[in-house]
């Protein structure tokens, strides 16, 4: 299928525009269904959420109900939250311990292999009923990148590990900061909507540019807090310090930038409190020690907004962020987000990075807010696209080397490798 | 004549307080909120997948010391704060006022609450939940002490952000 094309890349121009269509229309999101969220790898859960065997959480992932669980055996499998026999719902609790998952309508049951292992009356069934043909459905594909695992429906689509390409090495970056290389997802979900489209929330995750004016009351607050954070010296830059966007291949991108904001693995900021020092000094020391001093200063002194194609971030800055957005409409968006921490973290190290994701994160951070309201106040001007079409997004075109954070480069890599996707010819 | 401090605390007394403190929340009118603080105040909104957890070990929605308030204010009343410029209209409705414990000069109170939010171009949103205040005798008056906040809804959802003081 070719379709028109709704970006317009000029190299020659050095333009790059996008039709604002995509952001408003039903049509398209129809068509994203299936061209994105039904043939790219999608984020479903981490394996830290399912401890033991039995523990299972219930979720939807890109508008479809799962079960995400561990069986008696200690596999971890994602099955469709869907009865066979008449489609209901069976497991309608949002995260427990259980062998079996009981339909309420009819009673069939399914272990949490998924196998189907009870119907009540099951002689009614002429010839009997081949239970092992009824179990519980799944995605077609569903493999992990270390611990966090993904779904895709696409049978024919390459392996998982394949299609992270590049951005295993900025997974690798988060997990280093583990000793025992193991992150968990800690205790509490933000889930949120915003009243805008869904890849609105890909630019916003790694859009640097907007931080001085999107974000001027949290730089305050830093300063406030005792952090100076001074304009950037170099006047190309519009952040305190340099940071480059790199491509990642497959759509995936991240910003990679020298951090001034202070983490909690390990760089100590005023914020922390001069008791925290001696704590941080010696989770560095531990990061130097394992990994030598090059890669401990990659892991500690650099923050990191990692988007996987389509819609996982991974936002590895003053805390770290795993999240998660879906189409509820073109014009609004369910996300999910979620704090990731060493497992062997201690209580106050613990603590202080679950203050630190405040600071910045969520729906009542210092800064998300003031994000949600951008992407609103977006997609409420965007009624006006039928006589205003195009979004301008040539920050930083034809640059030659380095690509800065600030610039919009990664956007671009995000809206071409969309765009292609749905089939059109740029 | 000196007029003693009362020793019992009654539901009056609270709910006077409780519906003091939401006008001055629905009146914007935070610098006398804050006042209403102790110097140890705290103010927490849990997640709305675990009300009752720790912040320290659980990632909350809010999850503010005095000073974590003290700057909350500063960005709240700047016009940059882009989330509540122009400021919401808020209306708390509280009721089912129970106190619950008192130790010393501290009292524990429960009260529902409806906080109605409306922005421009924007629908409703109402946030239904429970307040629980732990309340600090001053005077014939009360300081607060803690503030959580426990939302009803399973997820923020289509509250979107709690970018006001709740």
């Amino acid at each position: 299928m070719s379709v028109r094309s709704y970006i317009v890349d000029d190299h020659d121009k050095k333009t790059f525009l996008l039709d604002r269509e995509v952001l408003v229309s039903d049509e398209i999101l129809r068509q994203e269904m299936a061209q994105i969220f039904g043939r790219c790898w999608i984020y479903v859960g981490h394996a830290s959420e399912l401890r033991k065997p039995g523990d299972f959480r219930s979720r939807k992932v890109a508008g479809r109900p799962v079960i995400f669980c561990r069986d008696q055996a200690g596999n971890i499998h994602c099955l469709f939250n869907t009865c066979r026999h008449r489609g209901a719902i069976v497991c309608t609790e949002r995260e427990g311990n259980r062998r079996r998952f009981q339909c309420i309508y009819h009673g069939w049951t399914y272990g949490n292999d998924g196998r189907l292992v009870g119907v009540p009356g099951d002689d009614a069934y002429a010839g009997g009923l081949d239970k092992t043909a009824y179990g519980l459905r799944r995605p077609a594909r569903f493999e992990e990148y270390r611990g966090f695992w993904f779904m895709c429906l696409d049978a024919g689509a390459p392996p998982l590990a394949d299609y992270l390409a590049g951005a295993r090495d900025y997974i690798d970056l988060v997990i280093d900061q583990s000793p025992s290389g193991q992150m968990e997802i800690i205790s509490g979900v933000q889930e949120y909507d915003v009243a805008a489209n869904w890849k609105l929330m890909v630019e916003n995750s790694v859009d640097d540019y907007h931080l001085p004016s999107t974000h001027s009351t949290w730089l305050n607050f830093m300063a406030n807090s005792g952090v100076k954070i001074e304009p950037p010296k170099d006047k190309s830059l519009v952040l305190p310090t340099h940071g480059k966007a790199v491509e990642l291949g497959n759509g995936h991108f991240t910003t990679d930038n020298v951090n001034f904001r202070g983490r909690p693995v390990a760089k100590w900021i005023p914020l922390y409190g001069d008791a925290a020092k001696g704590e941080i000094d010696e989770i560095r020391k531990e990061l130097v020690v394992r990994l030598g001093p090059e890669r401990a200063q990659r892991v500690a002194d650099t923050n990191r907004n990692l988007v996987i194609f389509p819609n996982l971030v991974i936002n590895d800055g003053s805390s770290v962020t795993v999240r998660t957005f879906y189409p509820e409409g073109a014009g609004r968006m369910h996300v999910t987000a979620w704090a990731l921490g060493p497992v062997e973290e201690g209580e106050s190290a613990r603590a202080r990075r679950l203050d630190a994701f405040l600071t910045f994160y969520g729906p009542g951070g210092f800064a998300t807010p003031d994000d949600v309201e951008a992407l609103e106040l977006v997609q409420q001007g965007l009624a006006n696209w039928a006589d205003d079409r195009w979004s301008e997004m040539s920050r930083g075109m034809g640059k030659e080397g380095d690509q800065l954070n600030s610039d919009e480069h990664h956007l671009r890599i995000f809206w071409r490798r969309w765009n292609e996707l749905m089939g059109a010819q740029a | 004549m000196t007029v003693a401090t009362p020793t019992v605390v009654t539901r009056a007394e609270i709910e006077d307080f409780l519906y003091h403190e939401a006008a001055l929340l629905d009146d914007w009118k935070l610098a006398a909120w804050e006042a209403l603080l102790t110097d140890d105040a705290a103010y927490y909104v849990p997640p709305n997948d675990h009300l009752e957890s720790d912040h320290r070990s659980t990632l909350f929605l809010v999850a503010d010391d005095r000073e974590r308030i003290r700057q909350r204010i500063i960005r709240i009343n700047d016009p940059n704060c882009h989330a509540e410029h122009p400021k919401s209209r808020t209306r708390r409705m509280i009721s089912n006022v129970r106190i619950l414990a008192v130790e010393g000069d501290l009292v524990t109170v429960a009260a529902n609450f409806v906080c109605y939010r409306y922005r421009r171009y924007e629908r409703i949103r109402e946030y239904v939940g429970a307040y629980r205040h732990v309340l600090k005798r001053a005077g014939d008056t009360f300081r607060i002490k803690e503030r959580r906040v426990l939302i009803d809804a399973h997820e923020l959802g289509s509250l979107g952000s709690v970018s006001f003081i709740l």
